[in-house]
């Protein structure tokens, strides 16, 4: 076997692991962590009876959304009505192939030195093809609000494309506050330069900006106006039944894990745990430990986008425009200058 | 080997995408297949090592499309549209002969300019190589060509906010 052919084998392993295998059964852990918790916030118990304190719900409610039947209403554009779960789950799918989730290891495999980094993709252009790539998830979100033919579903894809839109500015603001610093786009190089401090030091108002953006982006709560019950039935999802459904929510809680590995990759370090070279680990455990603080810290900012989510109450639309336009994008603007003057000096 | 493949792949999606954007009646489906010819037009700077031109290329025109988009939602009544299979019906007439004259000039022109393939550079689309040559070589046209974008932004905020103004009043 040549070394190519070893290093394709490679790239596709870690494609299946990390965005089948990983992704989807953090969607399922997701899935039982946001109704316990949110059960949890509000005083009750919920869902606890399917396997040991609940742990198979999420298989259950998988299999229920399979089996249900499919229901496509006759007033629809079928096509776009088809194409638009597929166009939101795949830019969902797509953005995590950058992120850097351990260092590298470079080990022996059928006698070819080889080093496997622990991230699919190490592109030079790292952070844009995240923001270009998930910039592309609005457009399943309107396809679908406008394919429904239903009022309610299109005033939810036109809110969530404004909200995206107007959102998009401070996050890429924060982030090039960010790239300033390191100088690079490349997301490894972006965790090696927070080796010192982390960025959440070194830019905590950009950290700031780029979490409640990331808020906006993901159509969480306080920003889930496209999908706002009380006003909006269900939002772009009212016509869609079973695994079509289904894929909506799992778009939402992939970009969830996405938008949490980036804030950690941007501001709190990545895979990077202090002071654990001083400990003359082997380097295997060494890289297993720092995989681990990954997954630990993305666990977290997950939890905390639930937790924000059964506390808050949602915006006003025109709050959530003010916040977005005479709040955010100025303070990221300032932040830029700020990054700048204190770089210059 | 692979290479070629994905680009006769690429290049095919482009030409389908191309023809959609003109055939369909809908503009809907219109705009989407304009996002698809310029996905295969990033895959194709993809295989010449373009990844930031790729990159860039997705995120300036996948915003824009949106826009593209929401005009069309918000301005153009597409029942109307869709309900109009006639109208340019003897226009093929004269259209036909004039792609068969542009397509065989294009053909001439781009086969004896480029009768050898371009030489793959593999560092001319890295974001360095571009931020060098945008800051150095061409610092004055990136200059320019901000403060032009400016003026048109205020240009455009003006007019709209006259407008708001005699609303009110």
């Amino acid at each position: 076997m040549s070394v190519e052919t070893l290093n394709v084998i490679i790239a596709l392993v870690k494609i299946i692991l990390v965005v089948y295998v990983a992704m989807m059964v953090t969607d399922l852990i997701l899935i039982l962590a946001e109704r316990r918790i949110s059960a949890f916030i509000q005083d009750r118990l919920g869902p606890n009876r399917v396997g040991p304190q609940g742990i198979l719900q999420p298989l259950a409610d998988g299999l229920k959304f399979l089996l249900k039947e499919e229901v496509i209403p006759n007033h629809v554009d079928r096509f776009l009505y088809l194409l638009a779960p597929a166009i939101i789950l795949t830019p969902a799918l797509m953005t995590f192939a950058v992120v850097p989730f351990g260092d590298q290891i470079t080990t022996y495999i059928a006698g070819h030195l080889v080093t496997i980094r622990f991230q699919i993709a190490d592109l030079d252009v790292g952070i844009l093809y995240i923001v270009a790539i998930a910039s592309l998830g609005v457009y399943g979100l309107v396809v679908g609000g406008y394919a429904s033919n239903n009022k309610y579903s299109l005033l939810g894809g036109l809110r969530s494309s404004a909200q995206m839109i107007s959102y998009e500015l401070p996050m890429g603001l924060a982030i090039i506050s960010v790239v300033m610093m390191t100088g690079s786009l490349r997301l490894q190089d972006i965790v090696v330069d927070q080796f010192g401090m982390w960025n959440i030091i070194r830019q905590p108002l950009a950290a700031i900006i780029f979490i409640v953006a990331a808020f906006a982006e993901t159509n969480r709560l306080p920003f889930d106006l496209p999908e706002a019950e009380q006003e909006l039935v269900g939002g772009y999802h009212t016509e869609y039944s079973s695994m079509k459904f289904a894929s909506f929510f799992l778009a939402e809680y992939t970009n969830m894990i996405t938008a949490s590995a980036l804030i950690v990759t941007l501001f709190f370090g990545g895979w990077h745990v202090p002071f654990l070279h001083q400990a003359n680990l082997p380097v295997l455990w060494e890289q297993i430990i720092q995989i681990l603080a990954f997954v630990i810290k993305t666990g977290f900012f997950l939890f905390f986008f639930i937790w924000v989510r059964w506390t808050l109450p949602r915006f006003r639309y025109d709050q959530l425009m003010n916040l977005g336009w005479k709040a955010l994008l100025p303070l990221g603007l300032l932040n830029i200058v700020i990054t700048a003057a204190v770089m210059a000096l | 080997m692979v290479a070629t493949i994905l680009f006769y792949v690429f290049a095919g999606l482009a030409i389908l995408g191309a023809v959609m954007v003109i055939a369909n009646r809908n503009p809907i489906y219109s705009a989407l297949s304009l996002i698809l010819t310029l996905f295969a037009l990033a895959g194709i700077y993809v295989l010449l090592m373009a990844h930031f031109i790729a990159i860039v290329h997705i995120a300036v025109y996948a915003g824009a499309i949106m826009v593209l988009f929401l005009f069309v939602i918000m301005l153009l009544n597409i029942r109307i549209e869709e309900k109009a299979p006639g109208a340019f019906r003897y226009m093929i007439l004269i259209a036909a002969p004039m792609v068969v004259i542009l397509f065989y000039e294009l053909a001439t022109v781009v086969f004896k300019a480029f009768s050898r393939a371009p030489v793959k550079q593999t560092n001319v689309g890295s974001v360095e190589s571009i931020g060098n040559a945008l800051f150095s070589q061409y610092v004055l046209p990136f200059e320019v060509t901000s403060v032009l974008l400016i003026v048109a932004m205020a240009g455009a905020v003006y007019l709209a906010k006259r407008r708001l103004n005699t609303v009110k009043e």
